[in-house]
Parts: structure tokens; sequence; C-alpha cells
């Protein structure tokens, strides 16, 4: 359980930040200079808010009220950084033993030989950290922090230094350590695509405000909640399982409540749990089911809302039986189909418009 | 070949230079973390007051030693009882020579600190380290080059000086006589040129063989602190 609770002004930014989850990973998400590595710096020890509480477990690192301030050292809350800070006048060797060797024995959860063999680091481990690529040193800096014996690990956008190839193949390394240590993780980043596929709590954060916290799926689908997360393309969350493969087309079904979603071939075993995202700019909208169309999703849905009524472009509100879906269309559009609460449609989603990076293993 | 008063005077230059060093290294560095990673109220005032030493004439300083640790000297009268005399010893030479050099070695060592990246520091502490810990095994390996550049600064400055000595504990054969104070002895007595020319050819000796040393040990950060 992490609970945030805290008030701090600096200069002329102030921040104000107040969530409590339970989840294994929690996100923080909202635009550059929102105020989520400020934050995740207080949590860590490393900038004192003026007042409030921060607590790991029930374990309290900061309290205002009661005089409690930890210095970061104690408080055994682990980073990783955009920039991996790998300090450079040692080997990776050196630099992985660095917090390691500050435990006692008795108090180290993570083995040294797992995470080198996790992360694969044995070939690098007399290398100097200027030698290595920006993956290798993120690799690295990953399993310096875990052996380290953390209570919460802070990763603060941990990939943003990176190319694509990259981010991919961190973001899997990251999913490996989840699913290996279970250690209670906060996700910063400002790419929707990693929130979804990794968090399961989601805390929004705007203009140096948390507005708004919850599970990632419901959290993407509020209307309300559009603007701060606009830029990185609006959507929605379907939490679904792995139905079966069709190997001679390469596509892969989903399976969620209220339909089935085929997507380009997944790498997952059936009945493995993913989390998939469409883009309501992906979804099209029908009256009638079309025939011969290219589409390999048609979705029955009916409308529950119908957003902006100015503008050029609306986003109307779906349900697929149980699930949350958003259409981006043209207020022409849905104005000529005459969408209303209420009314059944079918929604056209193209099985390559759903992101292979943006479905994830929940 | 330097003859037997001659090798003394190097011997006395290098333990003075290198007592000054020695002795002042510790705060310098000290000062220069300070100075490059604090804020405080008066942080001008104190830069100004550790660069003084570099802009006052020495003689002032000289004196100003001489006032302070002086036998009657408020200073001095306080560390007489436990057995530390400045006046007219080499051990005074050895502080107005600290005194002097230590300007030079603040500067090049808080530019080194300053190269460091503050955020490895806060990196150490997440993994555990303690702000002490962190200072030893980030901050001072990080910024060895310009350690080593500051002591051989000061080194070299404290091989060199003459006024504050001077002024400090005078020129006493084979207690205070440095090189410097020697070579203007012997400039001051008529037919001795010779002799000071011999001196000043060991003084540029002296220096090259420093300036190497530093090259070399600026290249070579200690082991013991690369922590394996």
């Amino acid at each position: 359980m992490l609970e945030v609770d805290i008030a701090l002004r600096r200069d002329d930014f102030r921040l104000e930040a107040r969530f409590a989850a339970d989840a294994p990973i929690v996100a923080l998400f909202g635009r550059s200079g929102a105020g989520k590595s400020t934050i995740v710096e207080a949590i860590a020890g490393l900038v004192r808010p003026q007042s409030g509480r921060i607590a790991v477990g029930g374990r309290v690192l900061f309290d205002s009220a009661r005089g409690i301030d930890l210095a970061p050292e104690a408080r055994r809350v682990g980073c990783v950084f955009q920039d991996a800070l790998l300090f450079p006048h040692m080997s990776v060797r050196a630099n992985l033993a660095y917090g390691e060797k500050l435990i006692a024995p008795a108090e180290r959860f993570v083995d040294r030989g797992r995470v080198i063999e996790l992360l694969g680091l044995g070939a690098l481990l007399e290398r100097r950290p200027a030698t290595l690529s920006g993956g290798e040193k993120q690799r690295v800096a990953l399993g310096r922090t875990l052996l380290a014996s953390p209570r919460l690990l802070l990763l603060d956008e941990p990939l943003a230094a990176l190319d694509a190839a990259r981010k991919a193949e961190i973001l899997g390394y990251i999913e490996l350590l989840r699913d290996e240590f279970r250690l209670p993780t906060v996700y910063v980043s400002h790419a929707i695509e990693e929130v979804t596929r990794l968090a399961d709590h989601l805390v929004l954060v705007s203009d140096g405000r948390t507005i708004a916290e919850g599970d990632v799926a419901q959290l993407l689908s509020r209307p309300d909640l559009q603007p701060p997360t606009e830029r990185f393309e609006a959507g929605a969350v379907i939490e679904a399982r792995v139905a079966r493969h069709d190997e001679r087309y390469g596509l892969t079904t989903l399976a969620f409540e209220g339909g089935e979603l085929v997507v380009a071939n997944l790498d997952a075993l059936p009945g493995e749990p993913v989390r998939a995202r469409i883009r309501s700019r992906d979804v099209a909208l029908a009256l009638d089911r079309p025939r011969a169309a290219s589409f390999q999703n048609v979705l029955e849905a009916s409308v529950e809302s119908v957003g902006g009524e100015f503008g050029a472009i609306v986003d109307v509100q779906l349900r697929v039986g149980a699930t949350p879906l958003v259409a981006r269309i043209t207020r022409e559009s849905a104005e000529r189909l005459g969408l209303a609460p209420g009314v059944k449609v079918h929604a056209l989603v193209k099985a390559i418009a759903i992101d292979r990076r943006s479905v994830g293993y929940a | 070949m330097p003859t037997r008063e001659e090798l003394d005077v190097v011997l006395l230059s290098l333990k003075v230079a290198a007592w000054g060093v020695a002795a002042s290294l510790p705060i310098a560095v000290a000062t220069a973390f300070v100075l490059a990673r604090k804020r405080f109220p008066g942080k001008m005032l104190f830069d100004a007051a550790v660069h003084l030493p570099l802009v006052l004439p020495p003689v002032v300083v000289g004196f100003a030693l001489l006032v302070l640790f002086g036998r009657h000297g408020p200073l001095g009268r306080l560390l007489a009882p436990l057995g530390i005399v400045f006046a007219f010893r080499w051990t005074g030479a050895a502080l107005a020579a600290a005194v002097m050099g230590f300007p030079l070695m603040v500067r090049a060592i808080r530019l080194a600190i300053d190269a460091v990246d503050a955020r490895l520091e806060l990196a150490a502490r997440t993994l555990g380290a303690s702000r002490m810990r962190v200072f030893f095994t980030v901050t001072l390996p990080l910024a060895w080059p310009g350690l080593v550049t500051g002591a051989l600064l000061a080194f070299a400055r404290s091989l060199g000086e003459f006024g504050a000595t001077i002024t400090f504990v005078s020129n006493i054969p084979g207690e205070t006589r440095t090189l410097p104070l020697a070579i203007y002895t012997f400039t001051q007595s008529p037919g001795e040129d010779a002799q000071a020319l011999r001196l000043s050819i060991l003084s540029v000796c002296l220096s090259l063989a420093a300036l190497a040393a530093s090259e070399w040990l600026a290249r070579r950060p200690p082991t013991a602190r690369r922590d394996a």
C-alpha cells in the first residue's frame, strides 16, 4: 500500500498530490512538467514537501505533523531515472554491488545471480558505463536498484531516452522483473502505451495536481478526463484474454466481456490475460452490419453519450456489453446517423489499428 | 652535483611545502565542497575570504600571521601550551605556504566537484549510502584529477613562497631559509651570483619533477577508491 498526500512549493511551482494505491504497479501519468517527477523525488526523499505524509506498506517515510522525514538512504526506495546515472568510475560489477553491500545480508531478498541472468548482464560485468549502449545502461540501472532490495521501486520515465526498439526491449524486462520479484512499483510516464501495458492503478497528474486515480481501463475511458490525455490520443482500454491463434493468417483472437477482438499476431498463450488499447480515432461506426468489408472487428454496441456539441469532431462513448469504447468521428457523421444515447450501432475496428505495442500482459 | 648545504635547503623547502599541502588539503576539500554544493547566506563573503591570500600582497598575509600566531599573538598564545609553535620555526613557514596556496587549491577542487553530476550523488543515496559514504565513493573519486591539480598548484606555490614567509618567520638558516629565501640571500651578498644561479637551476628541476608527477597521478585514480 502506497499512500501519498503532500503539498510542496518551490519558486513558482506548486504541487499538491494525493493518492493511495494497493496495486502492484501504479502509474503516474501526465504531460511533461506536470509534476510527476517531483512526486517521485518526494517519495524518494530527494525533495522535502512543505507538508503532508508519505507511507509505504504502513511504514511512514515522511510526516510533517509528526516531524518524521527519513533520509533517502533510510527509505529503502529504489529509483531508476531517465538517464541511468551509473557511476562512471566503476565497472558494471561494482555498480551492481554498490547498493547490495549496504544492505545487511539478512535483509537481502534479491539474488545477484538471478538479476544478472534475468537482465542478461553476465557479459557486461567488467565493462565501464561509458562503453554501454543506452539500453544496456538502463538494464544495469534496473539491476543495481533491485540489488539494493528496495521496498518500493520508482521508475521515472525509464524509457524516455531510448529509441523504439530499445523501449520495447526494456519494457519486456520490466514486465519480467514485475512477475519475478513482485515489488510495489511506481511507474512515471507520459507515454500512454507504456502505462496501459504495465500499470494496474493510474494516477493522472496535471499542472502540479493529481486530478484523478483509479483502475487503468476505467480511467482512460472516462470522457471528462480526456483533456490531459488528449495529446497522447484518447482511447479505451479493453481487458481481455487470449482465446485462440490463427496460425495460417497470423491472427490472434481476444475474448472480452461483450465480444471478441481480432488483432495481428500476439505472442501470448491462450488463456493469458491481456490489455488492448483502442484509439478512438480508429473506431468507425455503422448503423447496419457492413457486408463485404475489410474490417476484422464488427462489435455490436450501444451509444452512451455523444460529447462535444461544437467543432467538427465528437467523441461517442459506447458500451460493448459491459466494456466501454470511444469512437472519434465527425459531428456531421454523428448527426447523419442520428446518434443519441441508447441507439444501437456497430463499432468497426481494423485489426491492424490495435497497436501491438499497446497490447500487454495484464 | 649539489653540495650538502644546497641539499639541506632543498629538503627543507620540500618539507615545508609538503606539510603545508598535506595539512591544508582536507580543509581545502571541505571548503571546495561547501562552495560547490551548498547554498547559505553570506556565501559570497565566505568565497571572497577564501580568495583573499590570492589578491593581498604576500607581505600583508605574513604580517597578519605574525600578529595572530606570533609569540604574543592571540592564537600563538593559545596554541603554545599545546606545544604548537609557529613563530620563527619551519612550521611557521609551512603555515605561510599553506595559507598562500589555499585559494589555488580550493579553486581547482571546486571546479572538479562542480563538474560531478549532483544527481549521481542522489542516486547513490537512494541506494542506501549516507552523505559521508557518497562523498568518499562518488564525489571524491570523480573529482580526483582536480584534487591532484589543486594539490600540485599549491605545492608549486609553496616552493616559491617568499614574501609571507620572510615576514612571518624571518630568514633563519636551517630553520626557515627555504629555496627562494636562500637565493635571495645570495643575491644580496657581492660575488655570490654563481651560488644563486645553482640554486635557481635546482629550483627549476624541482618544479619540472613536480609537474611530471602530477600528470602521472591525475591519470591514475587510486585503485582503493574504485571499490570492487
